[in-house]
């Protein structure tokens, strides 16, 4: 067969043989000096992308005052820490591993249980309060639905708002206002999910397919009308599973509210990493760690039973 | 009686619509043609108020469609039924939820969120989708139903909101020559059964012929043309078309006589 003459055609040619034919060299080389030249300018950029990290990076410990050197010296006392969480330092079995005596580690089992109980139920709370507000708001935050950019304006700053301050802060100044407790947990969880969510509602919605929509409003359905007809019924099971993904998160922040006061578990975290009672600092750890697992396998599931439902349709 | 008074829409400099007057008898059966871009969707969308005129009016029995706001607005669009190329369902809820969203106008806010459909509208909607052979999947998802399918369903969905004016755009172009028949013998049986009248967008010159009793043709946003079929000669056709008047015209004479050929696309 011609191999070499019209390169072009040959390439791809219906009736090729088993080896490729390769363009002749006058051809081929520009082609890859081309190709060699990208390539040596991409290096350069990666070459030089790293000598400006290292630069970054030292420039910042030393406006930060981050004494590397001390750093090293120091790394031994944080490991230290950790072996600490698990030696008993007081009682019969001082200096033993505290798996000796399992229940004298977890001697505050049971208060632990229920305070996990507070802080799921914290969680939940928020998420649902939070859920509920971002729901409302995000259909009149969308490009696609609002038409009053004054409105939409509003709506997305808020969400920005919202979702910018960390709930912790909101936690800490809930509890000024209304005393420690879990009410202002809940009350901070609630506006840091509407934003977080309200966010990611928005999104959705404005991806839909507008098609359902139009028909809707062709129909003369009133706005309500057709987001209850034409556009929850698109974005329902993404919403119910960021929901879900924003509960998990929820419950790592739940945990930490005690630490303001805001109820939940961190209450008893924070007093026994003040008060240096180690075997309780891992005690209580662990039970988040088991608690934040759990909800995280269990929420995954039903995400994906979701997922999976969608794609059956 | 609709009236159309020198109706404009531009899109930035361009003029989609332009000053187009036209008044439609009820019980008429008027197709729409032209090449793409020549303003049909437009015109039609304006009329059905999706789409805001940049000038000119709209009339229906000496009332001024152009300035409704809110529910009179909205119970307009009730008077006049929409039907989309791509039939613009909502996919995940099942036919009869979509064939009773037209009667959503009529119904109040309440019982809707909470789709509480009276037992009139649930009865009139299954009669709907009896009437055109798929009472039996009401209970289906809109999605999984056929192209042909759906746009029964959507006529349905038309035909509930109890109309005085039908819309169509290109009810035909996404359907296969069976379907096409099919649909479009529903129109005419709505056209002729209840005395609705029917403005209906088509790209196949032979099927606007042997459905429709009155042709409107536009070109470049203007109409051009405005007769009864038998007045659309080769040469009007191709002012219409431009140069693809041949292909359109070509087999027109048996294709009027056999009542259906696949439609050739002018696009
Ligand atoms: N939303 C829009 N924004 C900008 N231009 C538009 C818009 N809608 C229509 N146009 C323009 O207006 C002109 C008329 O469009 P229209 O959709 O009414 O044509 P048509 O006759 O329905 O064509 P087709 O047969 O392809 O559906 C086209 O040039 C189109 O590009
Ligand atoms: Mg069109």
């Amino acid at each position: 067969m011609t191999a070499r003459h019209p390169a072009g055609r040959q390439l791809f040619g219906y009736g090729m043989s088993s080896s490729l034919p390769t363009l002749p060299d006058a051809q081929l080389a520009p082609l890859l000096e081309a190709y060699k030249c990208a390539r040596a300018a991409k290096l350069r950029q990666t070459a030089l992308f790293f000598v400006a990290l290292t630069l970054a990076v030292i420039v910042s410990a030393k406006v930060a005052e981050i004494d590397l050197f001390k750093l090293g010296a120091n790394i031994g006392s944080f490991f230290n820490y950790f072996s600490r969480l698990f030696v008993f330092d007081s009682g019969d079995l001082q200096g033993r591993s505290v798996l000796l005596d399992i229940g004298e580690w977890y001697w505050g089992f049971r208060k632990w249980l229920r305070l996990l109980g507070d802080t799921l139920l914290i969680a939940y709370v928020g998420t649902f309060i939070g859920a509920l507000g971002a729901f409302l708001i995000c259909f009149s935050g969308a490009r696609n639905l609002s038409p009053n950019p004054w409105v939409r304006g509003v709506a997305k700053r808020a969400l920005e708002f919202f979702r910018t301050v960390p709930e912790i802060v909101f936690a800490l100044i809930f509890v000024i206002a209304f005393g420690l407790g879990p009410i202002p947990g809940v009350l901070a969880l609630s506006l840091h999910t509407f934003g977080a969510l309200g966010k990611q509602f928005l999104e959705v919605v404005e991806n839909i397919d507008m098609r359902p929509v139009e028909g809707a409003t062709a129909c003369g359905a009133s706005w309500v009308d057709s987001i209850r007809f034409a556009v929850v019924p698109q974005v329902l099971s993404n919403f119910v599973s960021y929901t879900l993904l924003r509960f998990e998160i929820n419950v790592r922040g739940a945990s930490v509210m005690g630490f303001v006061g805001a109820g939940g578990i961190g209450q008893d975290l924070i007093e026994a990493i003040r008060k240096f009672y180690y075997t309780d600092v891992s005690a209580i750890l662990l039970m988040i760690i088991a608690t934040v697992m759990i909800v995280d396998i269990a929420t995954a599931h039903v995400r994906h039973r979701l997922i999976g439902l969608e794609e059956a349709r | 009686m609709l009236v159309i008074e020198s109706l404009s829409r531009r899109f930035g400099e361009k003029k989609a619509v332009n000053d187009v007057s036209l008044s439609v008898a009820p019980g008429g059966f008027v197709g729409v043609i032209g090449r793409s871009g020549a303003g049909k969707s437009t015109l039609l969308r304006m009329i059905n108020r999706l789409q805001e005129p940049s000038g000119g009016r709209i009339l229906y029995e000496g009332r001024d469609i152009t300035a409704l706001r809110g529910q009179a607005l909205r119970d307009w669009r009730a008077d006049c039924a929409m039907i989309f190329q791509q039939f613009n369902l909502v996919g995940r809820l099942d036919v009869l939820t979509n064939v009773l969203m037209g009667r959503l106008n009529k119904t109040s806010a309440a019982q809707s969120l909470l789709r509480l459909w009276s037992p009139e509208d649930r009865a009139m909607a299954l009669s709907a989708l009896e009437q055109f052979d798929i009472g039996n999947l009401a209970a289906q998802r809109a999605e999984s139903l056929s192209g042909g399918q759906q746009q029964r369903v959507a006529i349905c969905r038309a035909l509930v909101q109890e109309p005085k004016l039908i819309l169509a755009d290109e009810p035909i172009a996404s359907l296969d020559p069976r379907n096409t028949k099919i649909v479009m013998d529903a129109l005419r049986r709505i056209n002729r059964h209840f005395g609705i009248t029917v403005l209906c967008n088509l790209h196949s010159l032979d099927l606007a012929r042997s459905y429709c009793d009155r042709l409107v043709g536009m070109a470049a946003g203007r109409v051009v043309f405005d007769d009864v079929p038998e007045k659309l000669t080769e040469h009007v056709a191709r002012e219409l078309y431009g140069l693809e008047a041949g292909e359109v015209m070509e087999s027109g004479d048996h294709a009027v006589s056999a009542g259906l050929k696949p439609a050739p696309v002018a696009a």
